[in-house]
């Protein structure tokens, strides 16, 4: 079980998290903007990085906030967190 | 004491004052307290234990501790009877009650021992090249195969036993109470660390209590003793004995099994039986010691052979020697410390065979010469003799080079074969932690190498096995965890092994002796799972090569004991067939458990209605008390009906469901999601997250709204009310409370978070009713405190506080019935108190409560939708919602709504059926024109929702139709192929009461 390092609570186990999905798509600011390709993407289109992945977690039996993880999806190894607007470095390792 | 033939007279770590009776296949013996089954039942000369799984060959007690193979019996009767465990693990306690398994009728003449004679059609993966064909013969097959397979028993009722499960922080975890073990605990406690110790055993010590050499010029269990009371006397030490731990998980979490009363004959009442320890520890210390390998030859499995450290175990700690005149066959010098144990026990030692050309080191030569005992260089014993039991050994000369068996065979006479193959470290839990392996040449096996985890392995778990540096390493292992912790490592003197260091001589390593020349046998590789040489041999040459595939083929490695004496035996013998080396083979993965759990410990109390939480509404026991039934929705008990006496189910539900529209009645929508919205930007935020307006909703005032998800499908739907300027109360779907929550959530604090917005969740802080019928408004007259309820003050979709009793109230005027209908909230403290106040004020109209089925039938005649229509497959204009669509700015799902998929003219619309012959329209039905044309047949709806209607007296149902408006007058099928049933149904507007929409106005 991760022990995930809530940027608010501190480290806590994964059983109060709720996964979230990949953070490194964001919602088009304005997405009548956009071209349809760049939209179904936005919906459709997932990454799936075989290492370093930056990822949405809740806090949901916890302090009820969204925030990021960057985890290695093979060793599970966590490498920071931090808040939504926290810059986690990239994916490469 | 009663008789125990093989008991020595004094010594061992066993209570000679209190004897122990039990039985064993119904027989009765004695043991002591110290003693395990295992022990006890060699002390009474028990040979034959049990049948093995496959051929049903006799076997007996092969080793002393988790390692054991063969000795599995059912402890218990009844209820708590429970198969499969080791008798070497099974604490004896007074009246114990042990069986033996895999047997019919009885141990000693078994049925199923025919598999033996017909070894040679039962080869590895019999199963899988027999009853394959003809490919439908398996299901008659399976019957059979599944009552051969398996082996024991599991009880058949529910476990009376209650278990727990806990969690622990710890500065150093150290797993293991043998001496490194025990030198590390030390070495962290001493520094200050909280500190967990769990030892499997309920005795610690580990290896000293087979080879109790003096420390510290103390005999060693005493030593332990000390160094037990020390660790117990410290300040955050936690000792547990009986605690296996057998997984290591991912952010250094480590499970641990503890057996709480599993010893006792009758469990104290409030204790549990077992419990979880779920360990969370900064620093891990794998002290978990090494197991000893058997060496493979001809009926290595007789009962009579054992592990030369099991033989040495039994005599020193418990005081049992293990036969009469043994044979001692080992290829490495630890083994021959068995010889003197063996001696000391009264025994006498036939000869030791070693294949080693120069034998054991000097001084080891010096003492076996000093006892008088046979010394057999360079041979090899080739097969073990005897039919139930060993009789002998047969010895022949060992070349190594070439690995061949040569001259003349010898037998020795002994009924004790004590063999040994050298050892192999417990890397258990440091493989679960990702930790690579290396081989070592030296020791032949395999040895942790690079941490994934924030763990060390100490003692033999390392490969360290010579006493003193076995503690040392423990003393290190602890002063480093310490120091990775951030803590300051204590000085002591470490302690000190009083014995002279000897080198020893390097061992052979030696995976299967040869058969000579024209001889067959069977050499056990595996003695649970019955696989041999041959078999691996026989595997290869159908291109099983890799040692997955191997494992997966033979089963060997499987079972209860996941091949701790085997694994090894079987890569090497595995590598020499494929022309490879050992690490190159590698090993299979290691996968917890390390030693079997009990599925009622990993449960805990998690079991029943305690699986999950039972939510109750504030008027629950009012529920009860009038007699409702209940039916679970979500994690939520609602009334699903209130029956009257005499009453059936549909009686009383079309009851409740004429009396809404006839009168006034009741209803608990207390499971409603509730949340609400505040902040400057709240109308912006709401705008965003739903399809509809909000800015422009006055105070006061309710509405509608739809929730999609970014790819346009419908995700919730919900009534909010602007209470105050900046204050909106959100209801949501019972069902979609918390994900509803979530969802708003991350959009309010990552997409948005420059939106002035905050969100509670209030679902437990506010209970509600829904009033609803034509007598709704006089019943809510009479029941607030003066209230105007007027339509001008209370319109439709209005908002009004108020109190019932003094008790403050939210009144909506919304309707889910179709019917004029109010929903009355109130904080949860008073919903009790609200909800019978509004029951006293409806007596005069006979207000009749009703449950989640007349809610259902209101609703599908009201044509209103739910989760059978919003199944994540719908969108707003399916329903005709894209009315209420925002047609300006951005909404989350609005841009998905472009997809040519998802416009209108390409989807099915919402329509009304009506049963055309008064049955039942099947619930899921597929619509379509005729319900006997050739397949293929094209499907152009379906049914989602379905009732008998008491209020038009017709079968009716909502459903999703192609081309919703074009089928006027035509008749379709609702056509359920599943059980054959083919209504014939007309189309009609999906509202079928009051389609105009008055009643609820009026």
């Amino acid at each position: 079980m991760l022990l995930i390092d809530c940027p608010y609570c501190g480290p806590r186990a994964q059983i109060e998290f709720t996964y979230g999905g990949d953070a490194t798509v964001s919602r088009p600011a304005d997405p009548d903007a956009v071209e349809t390709r760049e939209w179904l993407d936005f919906v459709y289109l997932r990454k799936n990085p075989r290492g370093p992945h930056i990822e949405w977690w809740h806090h949901s039996a916890g302090c009820r906030c969204w925030f990021k993880v960057r985890r290695n999806t093979l060793t599970h190894e966590i490498s920071a967190t931090g808040t939504p607007e926290s810059n986690l470095g990239g994916e490469s390792e | 004491m009663s008789r125990q033939p093989f008991r020595i007279p004094v010594g061992g770590l066993v209570d000679r004052a209190r004897s122990l009776r039990f039985t064993f296949d119904g027989r009765t013996f004695t043991g002591l307290a110290g003693d395990t089954l295992a022990s006890a039942l060699l002390a009474n000369g028990v040979r034959l234990v049990g049948r093995s799984f496959k051929y049903h060959r006799r076997r007996g007690i092969f080793g002393d501790g988790v390692e054991e193979p063969n000795a599995l019996v059912r402890i218990r009767r009844g209820d708590r009877a429970e198969p499969n465990l080791r008798a070497t693990s099974v604490e004896l306690f007074h009246r114990l009650e042990a069986a033996s398994q895999n047997h019919w009728p009885s141990l000693e003449f078994d049925i199923g021992a025919i598999n033996n004679l017909a070894s040679r059609f039962l080869p590895a993966g019999f199963y899988y090249k027999t009853f394959m064909w003809p490919a439908g013969a398996w299901l008659y097959y399976e019957r059979f195969i599944r009552k051969a397979a398996g082996l024991g028993r599991a009880a058949e009722h529910p476990d009376p036993d209650r278990y727990e499960k806990r969690y622990a922080h710890c500065d150093v975890l150290v797993v293991g109470a043998g001496p490194a073990g025990l030198a590390a605990a030390l070495a962290a406690a001493r520094s200050g660390a909280r500190v967990m110790l769990v030892e499997s055993d309920f005795r610690l010590g580990g290896s000293l209590l087979r080879d109790p050499r003096p420390i510290d010029d103390e005999f060693a269990p005493e030593w332990v003793n000390g160094v037990e009371a020390e660790l117990k006397s410290a300040p955050n030490t936690r000792v547990l004995r009986r605690a296996t731990a057998f997984g290591y998980y991912d952010g250094n979490l480590v499970a641990v099994a503890e057996r709480i009363t599993d010893h006792e004959a009758k469990p104290e009442r409030f204790l549990p039986r077992q419990r979880i320890w779920w360990v969370r520890a900064r620093r891990v210390v794998l002290a978990t010691g090494a197991i000893e390998r058997p060496l493979v030859f001809a009926d290595n499995d007789l009962p009579g052979v054992m592990l030369a450290s099991a033989v040495r175990g039994y005599a020193v700690r418990f005081g049992v020697r293990c036969g009469k005149r043994a044979v001692l066959f080992a290829n490495n010098d630890d083994a021959y410390a068995t010889v003197a144990a063996f001696v000391e026990a009264g025994g006498t030692v036939e000869a030791v065979v070693d294949p080693r050309a120069g034998g054991p080191s000097d001084p080891i030569k010096r003492q076996i010469q000093a006892l008088g005992v046979r010394m057999l260089e360079g041979h090899v014993v080739t097969r073990a003799e005897g039919g139930d039991s060993v009789r002998g050994a047969t010895v022949m000369r060992y070349t190594r080079e070439g690995s061949v068996v040569t001259g003349e065979p010898e037998r020795i006479d002994c009924d004790l074969l004590c063999v040994s193959g050298g050892w192999n470290p417990t890397v258990h839990l440091f493989s679960q932690s990702q930790g690579k392996l290396r081989f070592d040449q030296a020791n032949a096996c395999f040895l942790p190498d690079v941490s994934r985890q924030a763990e060390q392995s100490a003692g033999a778990a390392r490969g360290c096995f010579g006493l003193q540096e076995v503690i040392s390493d423990g003393v290190d292992a602890g002063r480093s965890a310490v120091k990775a912790c951030g803590l300051t490592p204590a000085r002591f003197r470490v302690p000190t092994v009083n014995e002279e260091f000897t080198e020893a001589a390097p061992l052979l390593p030696l995976w299967a002796i040869p058969l000579p020349q024209g001889r067959r046998g069977k050499r056990f590789v595996d003695l649970q799972n019955d696989v041999t040489a041959d078999d691996i041999a026989l595997a290869v040459r159908e291109g099983y090569r890799s040692v997955e595939h191997l494992k997966r083929y033979t089963t060997l490695g499987m079972g209860t004991d996941q091949g701790r004496t085997s694994n090894v035996n079987g890569l090497a013998i595995l590598a020499s067939i494929v022309g490879s080396n050992i690490p190159a083979v590698g090993t299979t993965t290691f996968r917890p458990p390390f030693a079997p759990v009990t599925l009622g410990a990993l449960g805990g109390r998690e079991v029943g209605h305690e699986f999950a939480p039972t939510r109750r509404t504030p008027m629950h026991a009012w529920h009860e008390r009038a007699g409702a039934r209940f039916v679970t929705a979500g994690l939520w008990l609602r009334p699903q009906f209130y029956a009257h006496s005499g009453e059936s189910m549909m009686d009383a539900i079309y009851r409740e469901a004429r009396a809404v529209r006839s009168g006034v009645g009741i209803v608990d929508v207390s499971t409603l999601g509730k949340i609400e919205i505040q902040g400057r930007d709240a109308g912006e935020f709401l705008e965003r997250v739903y399809i509809n307006r909000w800015k422009n909703l006055k105070v006061g005032r309710c509405r509608y709204g739809i929730m999609l998800r970014e790819d346009g499908f419908i995700f919730d739907d919900g009534t909010t009310t602007r209470v105050a300027e900046n204050i909106y109360y959100m209801t949501t779907t019972t069902a979609n409370a918390g994900p509803v929550m979530g969802h708003l959530e991350f959009y309010a604090q990552t997409v948005w978070p420059e939106l002035h917005v905050h969100l509670t969740s209030v679902s437990d802080q506010w209970a509600a009713a829904a009033v609803a019928g034509p007598r709704s408004r006089d019943l809510l007259a009479l029941a607030c405190d003066g209230a105007d309820l007027s339509n001008e003050a209370l319109p439709f979709m209005g908002y009004l506080e108020t109190t019932v009793a003094d008790a403050p109230v939210r009144i909506f005027r919304m309707t889910f019935s179709g019917e004029l209908a109010y929903e009355v909230h109130t904080p949860s403290n008073f919903a009790l108190h609200v909800w019978k106040r509004l029951l006293d004020a409806g007596r005069e109209y006979e207000v009749t409560p009703y449950g989640t089925e007349a809610m259902s039938i209101l609703r599908i005649e009201k044509g209103h939708v739910v989760a059978a229509e919003l199944d994540g497959r719908t969108v707003p204009s399916d329903f005709g919602f894209d009315a209420m669509q925002r047609k300006e700015g951005d909404f989350i799902g609005k841009r998905s709504l472009e997809r040519p998929a998802l416009k209108k003219s390409a989807r099915r619309g919402f329509v009304g059926l009506v049963s055309e012959d008064g049955r039942h329209i099947p619930r899921g039905a597929q619509l379509v024109w005729n319900p006997n044309a050739d397949r293929p047949v094209h499907m152009l709806g379906h049914v989602t929702s379905t009732c008998y209607s008491p209020n038009l007296g017709k079968e009716i149902a909502l459903a999703l139709l192609e081309d919703p408006s074009g089928h006027g007058n035509e008749l379709l099928y609702a056509s359920s192929p599943l059980t054959n049933t083919h209504v014939p149904v007309k189309v009609t507007h999906p509202v079928f009461i009051d389609p105009e929409g008055k009643l609820p106005r009026g």
